[in-house]
């Protein structure tokens, strides 16, 4: 399909190679070939494989449904701006940027974002961007444990399931201990309960705001911490957040990590997303992945080039801070064009417009007969909604009414099972809020009918 | 000179994207706010302006040739980028329920399957985000079954010293040992070494093949035989597997995990620097490890995502794939069918053939053999001549619009120049490369003092690191900061 | 640059200078130049002991890390602190000011240590 060669080109590269045939010289040694076909259905033409792959993505009705879903992948404006000039060919297709001489513009570009991730943060060095907010957790857990060489870590059951769950997957590899604290009737960290195993702890991990879209109290987590000289790491899923509510430097944490996935990146289904891991300066060289630093060329001019490249596998190999080898360039530069086109106005703006519309579909739903807030805490743009049937029960019955309704917790949190978390975001219109408070009033009008 | 962001700007600059929604003090307590947002606002007009610049200041596929060896930086098919751009699939949420991702859930399906035939292997894991994740998911499965089988204590692993950094860091991070192999002057794993270090205390063998010299492991039967009697596991780095789809499979050769980069062998455009995707395969003995959730099909024929994995090392990414990246690559795969597929993999290693016939009488080619799809050349005897080095002749590349090829790796070949030209490139270009090569090699002859200051015509010439190193470790210099 | 021969020498590349219970520890011309621009340099604290031929510190150039292996035994005394600030040091003056650290010794073994003609033998061959 993309390869030019014709046969008379073949040919004369053959004859140049000293080769006689294109078999010869690619075939493995003999016993090994492939024997018989593998079964793959055969080539389509171009026209036929886009209408092919039309009709699958067609198929995801879902995608065209109202959805409430947040839960740690959110539904946000993308101004065209962003898509227009981030996935430029020259940022699309270029390679790592290993030449500086050849890759200013991404180098530019990861400077700008590291900075951002440091303003948003409070943090004073940044890196160059993660794979997700759930490996960004992990990553932090290893500069911890680096910074203090102990092993116990101390998470909050209120930070999300699969960020805990894929910390867990790395922990039984690496020889981690991770003990839970609990929640409370708040929707909160109990970090009393924490204190208990505080001691000795590595760092102790919160996440704001939580999966249940409760503001957590993140100074107090980082004086649980600081009491015992362990790392203070605050978790943020919905970067978004970090558009209005206090910095994790503003509330004592070491480390700042999360998903930056809001700032203008799709929900594609899972992704690709992009983390962010940021910290004090104390802890520099423990960042792990990729760094952009500022310098001077031989003529005195501005560069930008990838730095303190001995902490990374190419150099250090088995003494890494890290695997990680690739970064997320393009997700963190959609990042960084989208919060260039939208500003401090616009970013404040959009993020208490969400606090609007989670206010509102609050009291929209909190009106029905049955359904109460779970949590009384603040909350950003998403919340637990306690509902008079089983969540799950509601879920399914709103899918069929074609509307995403939210995630029933007790898909995570077996004993929360009618609890529903539901999100708001500044795509959320009132009619989009009208039409699911007539359906959950139906339906439970309807299955409280039944009972 | 384009400036930063940051030196951009002025307050009240900016689109109006939503109606004006009042102060967040009317929604949450001041004690829950920060205090202030030091971002800067931007007219549209100026966010135009300094991407397109910054975006003229970059080489890409798109715009110059990259022979880097192992980054396989072939052509990024258009239609993969209009595929991946449908709503339905843009818009399609992680926790949508499976009966409204059929879609999605059918792509990943086929993928899983097409992959898992390809390589030979039982099944695969789309969900890892990158190839260094792909390994460091593999080495967990492989710390997983040896723990199940009573055998926890093997922590060993074997590294061929030609092996890419990400191998032993992989290793390392769940503990293992990392011993490296030497290879022999015929630039093949020495396989009698080899065999000497297995024991009772042998993990995983971690191999490419071929591997990062360009050339076969001929010998790969008889390690992976050698290995599998220890009782280790062999491992296959997919980062060369642009030479082999549809020509040999790693299950064939005796591997029982791999990884691939979807973002190198199918097509997936680097991003400069990511985003990837490293989907790992296992066979029959070690399925059961894979992350969850896989997708499977249940009897009626609908895709679902199923969780009931009990040996499953878990998740080790926060959702299910990345999946627009899969898109991608699965496009790919669906124009080119077996047929298209193997025909890349053989002009592939027709490519790299041509370009070392081309340029071995002015560069060193160590190893008499035919390569397979990239090759390396040394820059040694050209620096003990002339002072030149592999640097300056890369340096001089980038004048003619030629991205430097893979440098200094592998530590075996002193001076190394590892050159992938991929399948996609014309005869033209690769003409073209190797008059480049062949000019610099002249002028490092005529006037070596010259190539030092190389190149001369970028955006910016040669950095000072040292500088920026020495700040960097003091937290100094990585981002802008306020006067 | 020719070796000084009031020191001893290691096949690691560290020079050791005893004078009586107490050593100065750097890195050699070799090391120095084949590292290339030092940009960081990270030693044991004082009060640390340290065993000859463990690795007790890194320097660091753009393109490489080389782990230092303590060439005697003893403690640290004093890490240099002029090194920390301006790494540049250990380039430009490696048997002077970029000394890296100055240790009492614990014995007076000197196993693997090697004279100024010795070690230059070993260069040379290199």
């Amino acid at each position: 399909m993309y390869t030019p060669h014709t046969d008379d080109e073949i040919r004369a590269m053959l004859a140049e190679i000293g080769a006689p045939s294109l078999e010869v010289l690619s075939s493995p040694p003999r016993g090994l070939e492939i024997k018989e076909s593998l079964g793959l259905p055969p080539a389509l033409p171009e026209a036929e494989a886009y209408a092919h792959l039309k009709a699958l993505a067609d198929k995801n009705d879902a995608a065209r449904k109202i959805s409430f879903l947040g839960a740690g992948a959110y539904r946000h404006y993308q101004p065209p701006a962003v898509p227009w000039f981030a996935m430029r060919s020259e940022f699309l297709t270029a390679y790592t940027p290993y030449q500086a001489e050849a890759s200013q513009g991404s180098l530019q570009a990861i400077f700008e974002w590291q900075t951002y991730v440091c303003l948003l943060t409070g943090m004073d060095v940044s890196n160059a961007s993660l794979y997700d907010g759930a490996t960004a957790l992990v990553e932090g857990v290893i500069m911890a444990m680096h910074a203090n060489g102990r092993k116990r870590v101390l998470v909050s059951q209120a930070v999300h399931p699969m960020y805990r769950a894929v910390l867990a997957t790395y922990a039984a590899g690496m020889g981690l201990e991770v003990i839970e604290m609990p929640y409370n009737a708040a929707g909160v960290t109990d970090l009393s309960r924490g204190a208990d195993h505080a001691r000795g702890a590595s760092c102790v991990v919160v996440q704001s705001p939580n999966f249940f879209g409760c503001i957590e109290d993140v100074a107090a987590s980082s004086k649980l911490a600081h009491d015992d000289d362990a790392v203070s790491i605050s978790v943020t899923a919905e970067a978004l957040s970090l558009g209005v509510l206090k910095t994790p430097r503003e509330s004592g944490a070491d480390i700042a990590l999360g998903e930056a996935q809001s700032f203008g990146l799709p929900v594609g289904y899972g992704g690709p997303y992009v983390g962010f891991i940021a910290s004090t300066k104390e802890h520099v060289r423990r960042l792990p992945g990729r760094l952009v630093g500022e310098t001077t060329d031989v003529d005195g001019r501005r560069a930008f080039v990838l730095t303190l490249q001995g902490r990374e596998q190419h150099i250090r190999r088995e003494l890494a801070t890290s695997n990680i080898c690739t970064n997320q360039a393009l997700c963190a530069l959609i990042a960084t064009v989208y919060l260039a086109t939208v500003g401090a106005t616009g970013l404040r703006s959009i993020a208490t417009t969400n606090l609007r519309r989670a206010r509102e579909l609050s009291d929209a739903l909190t009106s029905i007969t049955g359904f109460s807030r779970a949590f009384a805490t603040p909350v950003f743009n998403e919340f637990c909604l306690r509902t008079p049937v089983p969540a799950e029960q509601l879920v399914k019955a709103l899918e069929r009414r074609g509307i995403l309704a939210g995630l029933p917790l007790s898909r995570f949190y077996p004993e929360l099972t009618h609890h529903l978390l539901i999100c708001a975001t500044e795509l959320t219109t009132s009619d989009d809020i009208r039409h699911l408070n007539s359906a959950l009033a139906e339906e439970t009008s309807r299955a409280v009918a039944v009972v | 000179m384009p400036s930063l962001l940051f030196e951009q700007g002025a307050p009240g600059r900016g689109n109006t994207f939503v109606a004006n929604p009042g102060a967040p003090s009317r929604y949450l307590d001041a004690s829950l706010l920060r205090s202030e947002l030091p971002l800067p606002d931007h007219a549209e007009i100026e966010v135009a302006r300094h991407f397109t610049e910054l975006s003229h200041r970059n080489f890409s596929v798109d715009t110059n040739f990259y022979p880097l060896g192992s980054c396989t930086m072939k052509y990024n098919p258009k239609l993969n980028e209009a595929v991946a751009a449908f709503p339905g699939f843009t818009d399609l949420h992680p926790f949508a329920p499976d009966a409204g991702a059929q879609g999605a859930l059918h792509l990943l399906w086929d993928m899983e399957r097409s992959l898992s035939a390809l390589f030979g292997m039982t099944e695969f894991s789309l969900m890892p985000a990158a190839g260094a994740h792909g390994e460091i998911t593999a080495m967990l499965m492989a710390k997983k079954y040896f723990t199940q089988t009573g055998q926890g204590a093997r922590n060993l692993c074997l590294v061929p010293d030609t092996a890419h950094g990400t191998n032993p860091a992989s290793a390392a991070m769940v503990g293992y040992r990392v011993v490296s192999i030497p290879s022999t002057s015929r630039g093949r794993t020495d396989v009698a070494a080899l065999k000497s270090k297995l024991d009772g205390a042998t993990a995983v063998c971690m191999m490419t093949n071929p591997n990062t010299l360009g050339l076969f492991e001929d010998d790969i039967i008889d390690i992976t035989k050698a290995v599998h009697a220890a009782g280790g596991l062999m491992y296959y780095d997919g980062a060369n597997a642009n030479a082999i789809v549809g020509l040999v499979r790693p299950g064939d050769m005796g591997f029982d995990l791999l990884h691939l980069n979807l973002h190198k062998t199918f097509s997936v455009p680097h991003g400069g620097g990511g985003p990837g995707s490293g989907p790992v395969g296992a066979n029959a003995k070690l399925a059961k490890y894979l992350p969850k959730p896989i997708v499977i099909r249940n009897g009626d024929g609908s895709f679902a995502l199923n969780w009931e994995r009990a040996s499953s090392i878990g998740p080790v990414r926060g959702f299910w794939s990345h999946f627009l990246a899969v898109v991608r690559a699965y496009a790919y795969i669906i124009v080119h069918g077996e047929e298209g597929l193997r025909r890349n993999s053989q002009l592939a290693v027709l490519n790299a053939n041509y370009v070392r016939a081309k340029i071995k009488d002015v560069l060193t080619v160590p190893y008499d053999d035919f390569c397979r799809h990239e090759f390396v050349c040394s820059a040694e005897t050209l620096k003990k001549e002339t002072g030149v080095r592999a640097l300056d002749l890369a340096k001089g590349l980038l004048d003619a619009g030629i991205h430097a090829p893979t440098m200094y790796w592998p530590h075996v070949v002193p001076e190394c120049l590892m050159i992938e030209p991929t399948e996609t490139e014309t005869r033209e270009t690769l003409d073209n490369f190797s008059a480049t090569i062949h000019a610099l090699v002249k002028q490092a002859h005529d006037d070596p003092t010259s190539m030092a200051e190389l190149p001369l015509h970028t955006p910016v010439r040669r950095v000072d690191e040292a500088h920026v190193g020495r700040q960097a470790n003091k937290g100094i210099g990585l981002r802008w900061q306020p006067k | 640059m020719a070796q000084p021969t009031d020191r001893l020498y290691t096949k690691e590349h560290e020079w050791v200078k005893i004078d009586g219970a107490n050593a100065v520890v750097g890195i050699t011309d070799y090391a120095q130049s084949s590292l290339g621009d030092i940009v960081y340099v990270e030693m044991p604290k004082p009060g640390v002991a340290v065993e000859r031929g463990k690795p007790v510190g890194v320097v660091e150039s753009v393109k490489a890390v080389s782990d230092i292996y303590a060439p005697v035994s003893g403690t640290i005394v004093e890490v240099n602190a002029a090194v920390e600030e301006d790494q540049t040091k250990v380039n430009s003056d490696p048997y002077g000011e970029g000394w890296l650290v100055k240790l009492k010794l614990a014995d007076a073994d000197k196993t693997g240590l090697m004279d100024a003609g010795a070690y230059e033998e070993l260069v040379k061959s290199l």
